[in-house]
């Protein structure tokens, strides 16, 4: 939901959403800490994986493995210790959402 | 909520779109009636296409949905990456993969790339002088320079002596020459090495020399040496794992001399002195000198912490000594554990662009979460990193590392050689296209 009023107000053109345009909630800009890995937006056919137009529960239940440590990795369980579980759903949302 | 989505779907789509349509206005999708043409926000000049200014352009352009113009001033012709170039003296990459266009950042984020150096900036009057493409106003600011060198903390490191002691630390032309110099020297020769105290550009990036340089060795001229003069007490970045690679592959080649500060050369006899009186001699010699903020920084007085680093506000990447002007990468005073690094000054580039979306929408910018890492490749194959999560501390006033988050690899390995050059690619994309 967050990243839905996001990009409305990053359009700049939220009020024509609807009569009563949404509260503007900043854009989560931290999901562009992915993109110099895993490509802009997610999209890269490289040696590290793409992640946009992943499923969003694959996502979120991996970023938490890495995290908790249940899932080995070379880099990703390091990173993922850096941001909260809250911060890990936005994540899994907006990647599953980009192509 | 759940009655909106529909048209959110369709927004969201047509943001997944105006990433390739080249900075055109977003298009609304059907019912979008006022939302024809975008809203003028500003004007952004940007000083420096590396990886902070270049990485700054283009997401300015991306998060404004090309509301704000931007100008990105280059004085050079070309993206030259020193994020590999050490693998280019070894001989394990070609030159020309690290060297990219700007066009990308023409065609696809409609960005102003103007081949220039800045020479002036005038902070009252919000505006930039160039040497041969006239004036730019702005409404802010970015200055990414990367760093300049101190030649003089080196008696005799002199325009004369640099003609053939070079540093390589700024990938291009350098970068060649010393390759030359490797490939030319005789088998059985000797590669000296110094590095300055940090702060400098690149943590980790002169140990990653060393070892590509090793591998060369120990490949095409079995009898050849290196001897590392390090400033610093310790190998300050990764020091296990480069040690260990050291320790196991390159034991015959590399001789390590830690707290071996170079204050003095003689060109001629191939001689450095160091500040107690040692000495030491090389066929080869890349001398690497202290670094400051990259000049133009200093000419517009924006270096205002030890005389070398440029003070930010580490929300906004805003510098503490000029308003409405915005400073990333190399050139700023480093946050608390976070490296001169390319990977971060893509971060930095983000951030500041980020900040000034909000501003220039009548917004209050939020800190947002930064990361690094930095790959080294130990051979022509093997990779380590060392890596960090960077998150706003308000009382700090500062991006700290998360407790927990980060670390370094286990061991060199194969796949993170992969990885590495997959970052490579992946990096310069996320910069430049
Ligand atoms: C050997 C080596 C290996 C490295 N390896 C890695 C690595 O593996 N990973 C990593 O993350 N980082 C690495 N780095 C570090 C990385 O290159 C720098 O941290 C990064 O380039 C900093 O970005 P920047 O935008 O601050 O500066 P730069 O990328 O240097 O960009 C500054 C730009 O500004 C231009 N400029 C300066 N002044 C003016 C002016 N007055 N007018 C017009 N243009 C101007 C310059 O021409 C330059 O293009 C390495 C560095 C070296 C030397
Ligand atoms: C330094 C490079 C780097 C960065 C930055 C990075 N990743 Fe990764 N990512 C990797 C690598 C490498 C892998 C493969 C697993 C491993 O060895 O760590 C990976 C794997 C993943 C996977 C598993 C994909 C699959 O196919 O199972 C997910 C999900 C993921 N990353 C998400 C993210 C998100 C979200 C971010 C931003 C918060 C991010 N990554 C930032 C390098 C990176």
């Amino acid at each position: 939901m967050k990243t839905f009023f996001a990009l409305a107000g990053l359009l700049g053109c939220a009020g024509a959403l609807a009569a009563e345009p949404p509260p503007a909630a900043p854009f989560p800009y931290f999901v562009a800490n992915c993109f110099n890995c895993h490509g802009t937006e997610g999209n890269t056919k490289s040696a590290i994986p793409a992640i946009a137009g992943r499923e969003r529960a694959y996502l979120e239940a991996t970023l938490k493995a890495f995290k908790d440590g249940s899932k080995q990795a070379t880099i990703m369980h390091q990173l993922a210790k850096g941001y909260t579980d809250e911060e890990i759903a936005v994540l899994a949302d907006y990647f599953s959402r980009q192509r | 909520m759940k009655a909106f989505n529909p048209d959110r779907r369709r927004l969201l789509q047509a943001v997944g779109a105006s990433a390739t349509l080249a900075g055109a206005a977003l298009l609304p999708a059907p019912g979008f009636a006022a939302a024809a043409r975008p809203r003028r926000l500003g004007r952004v000049v940007v000083v420096g296409a590396g990886f902070g200014g270049a990485t700054a352009a283009k997401y300015l352009r991306k998060w404004s949905g090309g509301a704000i113009e931007v100008v990105l001033i280059e004085r050079n012709r070309e993206f030259v990456s020193c994020p590999t170039s050490n693998e280019v003296l070894s001989g394990n990459r070609e030159y020309e993969s690290i060297v990219h266009s700007y066009d990308g950042l023409r065609k696809h984020w409609g960005i102003k790339v103007v081949h220039a150096s800045v020479t002036a900036i005038d902070a009252e009057r919000r505006r930039v002088r160039t040497d041969s493409a006239g004036e730019f106003a702005y409404d802010r600011l970015i200055v990414s320079p990367g760093i300049d060198f101190n030649f003089g903390a080196i008696a005799g490191y002199d325009d004369k002596a640099q003609e053939s002691i070079l540093h390589a630390w700024k990938a291009g032309p350098q970068t060649l020459a010393l390759r030359k110099q490797l490939v030319d020297l005789a088998d059985g020769g000797t590669y000296l090495l110094s590095i300055p105290k940090a702060p400098y550009r690149c943590p980790p990036g002169p140990y990653e020399r060393a070892s590509q340089i090793a591998h060369y060795f120990k490949t095409q001229k079995p009898r050849s040496k290196i001897i590392v003069l390090d400033a610093n007490d310790q190998i300050i970045s990764k020091g296990k794992l480069f040690s260990a690679v050291w320790q196991s592959d390159y034991k015959d080649i590399i001789e390590y001399r830690p707290g071996w500060n170079v204050t003095e050369v003689d060109a001629a006899n191939r001689t450095v002195t160091s500040e107690i009186g040692d000495r030491e001699r090389g066929d080869v010699l890349n001398l690497v000198p202290p670094q400051a903020a990259g000049r133009i920084a200093r000419d517009a007085g924006l270096v205002n912490a030890n005389d070398r680093w440029c003070a930010i506000d580490w929300i906004t990447l805003e510098s503490t000594a000029a308003s409405h002007i915005h400073v990333l990468g190399d050139a700023t005073l480093s946050a608390p554990l976070m490296p001169k690094s390319g990977h971060m000054a893509n971060q930095h580039g983000k951030a500041a662009a980020a900040a000034i979306v909000e501003i220039l929408s009548g917004r209050t910018p939020q800190p947002t979460l930064m990361a690094n890492t930095c790959y080294s490749l130990v051979d022509d194959r093997r990779a380590i990193h060392v890596d960090s999560v960077h998150r706003y501390d308000p009382e700090k006033k500062a991006p700290i590392v998360v407790a927990g988050s980060g670390g370094v690899s286990s061991a060199p390995s194969v796949e993170e050689g992969l990885f590495t050059r997959a970052w490579a690619r992946n990096i310069w994309s996320d910069v430049l296209n």
